[in-house]
């Protein structure tokens, strides 16, 4: 067991850790705007009472629609001034000559079929705009995308020179053991039974490579997630440290044992055969 | 029961060693594998506990059809089959008792048969009072003996031998053929191939001779029928 091969183990697993906490946060965090995606349809200021009625009735036969809520517009104006919070006080003079519309506020059922339905709403006599989020989070979606290729290239580069590198190791230990592999399959020894203690080798490159990257990655995390800086954002939800940090543990545990187990067992297959 | 049919074997560099040989060795003979140096003697051999394939023709080993066997299958045939090489194979850093064992061990035989059958084995080679010395501190005959123990600890039904005096001086040769002959009359098939003109003309057995991949002679009780 050479300190290189664990050192790639480690190198591999840190990356590949650190990845995958950037990855599913970065999910997370899409998820949780997207739910929040909704479509804002802004009502002529002419439209009357009865007009205003038809245009709900027109959302709602729409079937991606899952909800839609009238907003009056002082109701509109009273949210405004409160998600203003202290600047919110110079709105209130609009009180008495509100200029917003009224509105409806509609949710889909699939937050990706905002964009299909926005334009179709708008289309409805007497909504004057339709206004919804959507591209931003469809961004955030797409640099996901762009951002999981890349890593997933890069990590199955890592694994695969990981293994190579384990499995050059155990090369190493099985030329020493030739002799001994050449007389146990001379005796009758199934594959299985030498095979075996090539496969705690590896088995343990794994884990003892793994143990350091965990460490990072807990560390790290809760490092992050103390981290006061980071609140200042309120979108910037991380998952909970824990099970988040539990879970990813395993994960890496898993995938260090599977590159051990897999390295060595490659190295073997050659001596295996006769 | 040992029987060849029409095989051939030709290596993957294309030598032929093999040229279409036909045999049938019962359970319980002593057979002597002759002929000039490179004649296919050990190819011959090897076909037997499929150390290598036949390109041609069929192979049975007591009594089973080996010919298109399964890789899976190789550990059980050679499990039946004791092999013992001119160098002995032993493992340098175990000592007697342990590389006698360890051909139990790696068919997970059970660890109170396993002493059990060690003692028995060195007893018949005369080895009891060594089972604690490393193959460095044996003489060459006494390492070829705790080969032919190691051969023999599973009770297999044929002792395959390639020029297991080879490295041995004539007197601890002696000791060695007497051995195997003990094997032999406890019903085990032996096979031995040799280059030893004194040995197949005083200990007559069967004699099979090999030149250029062919079988050109097989004897009871033959001579060596070479110059020494
Ligand atoms: N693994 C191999 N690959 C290629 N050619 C081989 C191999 N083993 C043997 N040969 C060739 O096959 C032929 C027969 O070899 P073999 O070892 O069977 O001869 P032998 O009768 O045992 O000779 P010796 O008495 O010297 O031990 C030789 O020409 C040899 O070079
Ligand atoms: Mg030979």
């Amino acid at each position: 067991m050479t300190v290189a091969s664990v050192g790639a183990v480690t190198t591999t697993l840190v990356l590949v850790g650190a990845f995958l906490a950037l990855m599913m946060n970065l999910n997370h965090i899409a998820t949780n705007l997207e739910k929040d995606v909704e479509i804002k349809v802004l009502v002529e200021l002419t439209a009357d009472e009865q007009q205003i009625e038809a245009i709900g009735d027109e959302i709602r036969k729409i079937p991606e629609v899952a909800s839609v809520n009238f907003s009056s517009k002082e109701e509109e104006l009273d949210s405004l001034i409160s998600s203003m919070g202290d600047e919110g006080d110079i709105w209130q003079l609009y009180e008495q000559d509100n200029p917003l519309n009224h509105a409806y506020v509609v949710k889909t059922e699939d937050p990706t079929d905002t964009m299909k339905i926005a334009p179709q709403i708008g289309r409805i006599d007497n909504v004057n705009d339709v206004v919804y989020g959507q591209e931003a989070v469809q961004n955030l979606f797409r640099f996901n995308d762009y951002a999981r290729n890349i890593g997933l290239v890069l990590i199955i580069g890592l694994v695969f020179t990981a293994i190579f590198l384990i499995s050059n190791t155990i090369k190493i230990t099985i030329l020493a053991r030739k002799k001994e592999i050449g007389i146990m399959k001379l005796v009758g020894a199934t594959n299985g039974f030498i095979r075996w203690p090539f496969f705690v080798e590896g088995l343990l490159l794994g884990v003892f490579g793994s143990i350091l990257p965990i460490a990072v990655i807990v560390s790290g995390y809760y490092f992050l997630e103390q981290n006061v800086a980071l609140k200042q954002f309120s979108f910037v939800e991380l998952l909970p440290f824990n099970p988040f940090v539990w879970q990813l543990s395993l994960i890496i545990l898993a995938i260090g044992a599977g590159i051990g187990v897999w390295g060595s067992l490659m190295s073997i297959r050659k001596f295996l055969k006769v | 029961m040992i029987e060849m049919q029409g095989v051939y074997k030709t290596y993957s560099n294309g030598v032929t060693a093999l040229n279409g040989i036909d045999v049938m060795i019962e359970q319980g003979d002593f057979a002597y594998i002759v002929g000039p140096s490179g004649a296919g003697k050990s190819t011959f051999i090897k076909l037997m506990f499929r150390e290598e394939q036949p390109t041609k023709g069929s192979i049975i080993i007591n009594n089973k059809d080996i010919t298109n066997m399964k890789w899976k299958q190789v550990p059980y045939l050679r499990r039946d089959i004791g092999v013992v090489y001119q160098d002995f194979k032993l493992l340098p850093k175990l000592s007697v008792y342990e590389n006698i064992a360890f051909a139990l061990e790696v068919i997970e035989e059970s660890p109170k048969n396993i002493r059990r059958r060690v003692m028995q084995v060195l007893d018949l080679v005369g080895l009891k009072n060594k089972a604690r010395f490393i193959p460095d501190e044996l003489s060459g005959g006494e390492q070829q003996r705790v080969a032919i123990a190691r051969a023999i600890v599973n009770h297999p039904k044929l002792l395959i031998a390639d020029e297991p005096t080879g490295n041995l001086d004539p007197d601890t040769s002696w000791d060695i053929m007497q051995i195997l002959e003990e094997i032999n009359d406890g019903g085990t098939t032996i096979i031995m191939a040799t280059h030893s003109k004194d040995i197949v003309n005083t200990i007559k057995k069967r004699v099979i001779a090999i030149e250029s991949g062919l079988i050109v002679r097989d004897e009871h009780r033959g001579e060596y029928g070479y110059e020494a």
